[in-house]
């Protein structure tokens, strides 16, 4: 095997453990909230036979080990249980919902890369110019806007007074734009922010000093020698962001009424609906996980100078 | 004879120390024109807060069905909510809620993660493995879901939104000291201290610590942003602060019902807001500066 699959094969390893303890907390999540989980599993208004049935299937009688090895049984099944509310099964639900959420949340992460990276390397470019505080002026505002006020704000100029877009639902790609922007825009400012002081270090090196006195055309030396090289940390912080747009999801969901996994979250949190929550949560911590593996990954094709053996 | 010269010339030198670097940070900090900004901004919001019941007297949680959704005007600056209720009064209401939670939070996130970074630092091993998994736990949650978790476990309230987003961010301050306090365990000092027999309580206190004053003072500058962030965006979902109490984010919220008709009702608790936040931002970049002597301002 080669070392980059040996590499491979380890850090998914790695990720073993992390994924289990996010199925502990989980687990553990209905039995920390004071009350008979049994009946928080059932939901309120269950009857009494169902949550008798609850208690047995989960074993809930039984010690929290046992009741833990259940509950991984359980969800190696693909079985995370029926909702309180609608009696739909969880991954049911879940997966109804997970499509909405994942196109939202690459559709920001791909527009925060592309924007953010680009104004960094203007503002890195022309340090100390007029450009450059402009750029970290609006990278401020990025980074202190509260997302869901940002959402609304575009919503009142572009749907209620300019009627260029729809003010939310779901659909075509016009639906789309509103809210990738507003959930991205915080992204775009960490990542503009991040290429420009990872840029402005690279600048200081012989190589760059080398790449320009042997002239290269200043656009190769910025693309090709320099960018190459301030890559790692970029990278870094836009996985780290991803994190931050799953979050920020939840919240961009509700304000442009987004039929993804953020606003069933939200409905399952008023409702009460724990078994949805619990998947929820699940998937969440899931994704977050694997697009830090990719993350990694990345580095090691970004940089081959990181040992992988 | 020498011994002691170099004995007294020492002593006189640790006297000064603290003198010389004290108003070295403050004048630099005063010359960061962006922090400056950010200090001012919060000291406005922070007077408006201690001084908004006896500018607005109308309880800020008092329905007047007769001035409902009224858009700004001479009597009300900002307008009236679907209650009939100042808007202006109730954000700077709102600024006491907002401050509160925010100071609580970050001091109960500080509170835990401070010890907890400098023991697992400081001994490293076995203690600092088990710590590092529970942070890594912690942060495989994204940091909004992980205190929108806590308030599904919890519930909604005050109290429970200063628990949950301070939890969420304790992982952030273990981090952040274990780092300091890693690099500081191996320095000269602390091994002379603990060859002198200093007590491991006493080692750490005074000589571990100390270092990490200064990155604790800009991390938390920075985190009582985010946590009136995160505070408003809980508050936004209805799982916040409960009304009719005045907090920022739930009156947003409240105000998304009516965005088509009365535009005002949302968009300044917003500005509220989006102002706290980055004035804490702008106050701990500058704060960063300032204490970090190797990124003295030319």
């Amino acid at each position: 095997m080669s070392s980059l699959g040996l590499y491979l094969v380890r850090r998914l390893g790695l990720i073993i453990p992390t994924l289990l303890g996010v199925t502990a907390v989980v687990f553990l999540l209905v039995r920390l909230i004071p009350g008979d989980p049994a009946r928080l599993i059932a939901g309120i208004q269950a009857q009494e036979e169902e949550v008798a049935r609850i208690r047995i299937e989960l074993g809930l009688t039984r010690p929290l080990h046992v009741q833990y090895g259940i509950f991984l049984r359980r969800l190696a099944r693909g079985d995370l249980g029926l909702s309180a509310v609608t009696r739909v099964p969880v991954v049911e639900e879940v997966a109804s919902r997970m499509r909405a959420t994942v196109l939202l949340a690459l559709c920001s992460i791909v527009l925060a890369a592309i924007a953010g990276m680009a104004a960094g390397i203007v503002s890195a470019t022309r340090q100390y110019s007029l450009l450059d505080y402009l750029v970290m002026g609006v990278a401020l505002f990025g980074v202190s806007i509260p997302v869901f006020w940002l959402g609304l704000m575009l919503m009142l100029l572009f749907s209620v007074y300019l009627h260029w877009l729809p003010a939310g639902g779901y659909g075509g790609p016009q639906h789309l734009v509103l809210p990738s922007i507003a959930l991205a825009a915080f992204s775009v400012a960490i990542i503009a922010r991040m290429t420009r002081s990872s840029l402005l270090e690279v600048f200081g090196q012989d190589y760059i000093r080398t790449a320009r006195a042997k002239g290269l055309h200043h656009q190769i030396v910025i693309l090709k020698h320099a960018l190459k090289n301030a890559l790692i940390p970029i990278l870094t912080v836009i996985g780290l962001q991803f994190g931050a747009l799953l979050g920020g999801a939840i919240l961009t969901e509700t304000t442009f009424a987004w039929p993804g996994l953020g606003r069933l979250l939200v409905s399952a949190i008023s409702s009460r609906d724990y078994p949805v929550i619990q998947g929820i949560v699940l998937v969440f911590a899931a994704i977050f996980a694997l697009v830090n593996l990719a993350v990694d990954l990345l580095y090691a094709y970004v940089d081959p100078r990181i040992h992988y053996g | 004879m020498r011994m002691s010269i170099r004995a007294s010339t020492t002593a006189s030198w640790f006297h000064e120390v603290p003198v010389r670097t004290r108003p070295g940070v403050w004048s630099r900090l005063r010359r960061h024109r962006t922090a400056v900004i950010g200090l001012i901004l919060l000291s406005a919001l922070a007077l408006g807060g201690v001084f908004a019941p006896v500018v607005f007297t109308e309880d800020p949680g008092d329905a007047y069905f007769e001035r409902v959704l009224q858009p700004p005007s001479r009597a009300h600056p900002l307008g009236t909510d679907q209650l009939g209720r100042d808007l202006l009064g109730r954000i700077v209401h709102g600024a006491r809620v907002s401050f509160l939670i925010g100071i609580l939070a970050v001091g109960l996130s500080a509170t835990m993660g401070v010890p907890v970074g400098l023991i697992s630092g400081y001994y490293g091993g076995g203690v600092d493995i088990a710590v590092q998994r529970l942070v890594d736990l912690m942060l495989a949650f994204p940091g909004f879901l992980l205190a929108l978790t806590l308030i599904a476990v919890l519930g909604v309230g005050v109290a429970n939104v200063v628990v949950a987003v301070g939890l969420a961010t304790a992982p952030a301050y273990v981090r952040l000291v274990r780092g300091v306090a890693l690099s500081i365990r191996g320095q000269v000092y602390v091994e002379a201290a603990r060859a002198l027999g200093a007590p491991a309580g006493r080692i750490i206190v005074k000589h571990v610590l100390p270092n990490c004053l200064a990155p604790i003072i800009v991390q938390s500058t920075l985190q009582l942003g985010t946590a009136i962030l995160t505070a408003a965006g809980l508050g936004f979902l209805g799982l916040g602060v409960k009304p009719p109490t005045p907090e920022w984010g739930t009156m947003l919220g409240e105000g998304q019902t009516y965005l088509f008709s009365s535009w005002y009702i949302a968009t300044f608790p917003g500005i509220a807001i989006f102002v706290a936040v980055m004035a804490f931002n702008l106050l701990g970049d500058g704060l960063r500066d300032a204490l970090d002597p190797r990124m003295r301002l030319g």
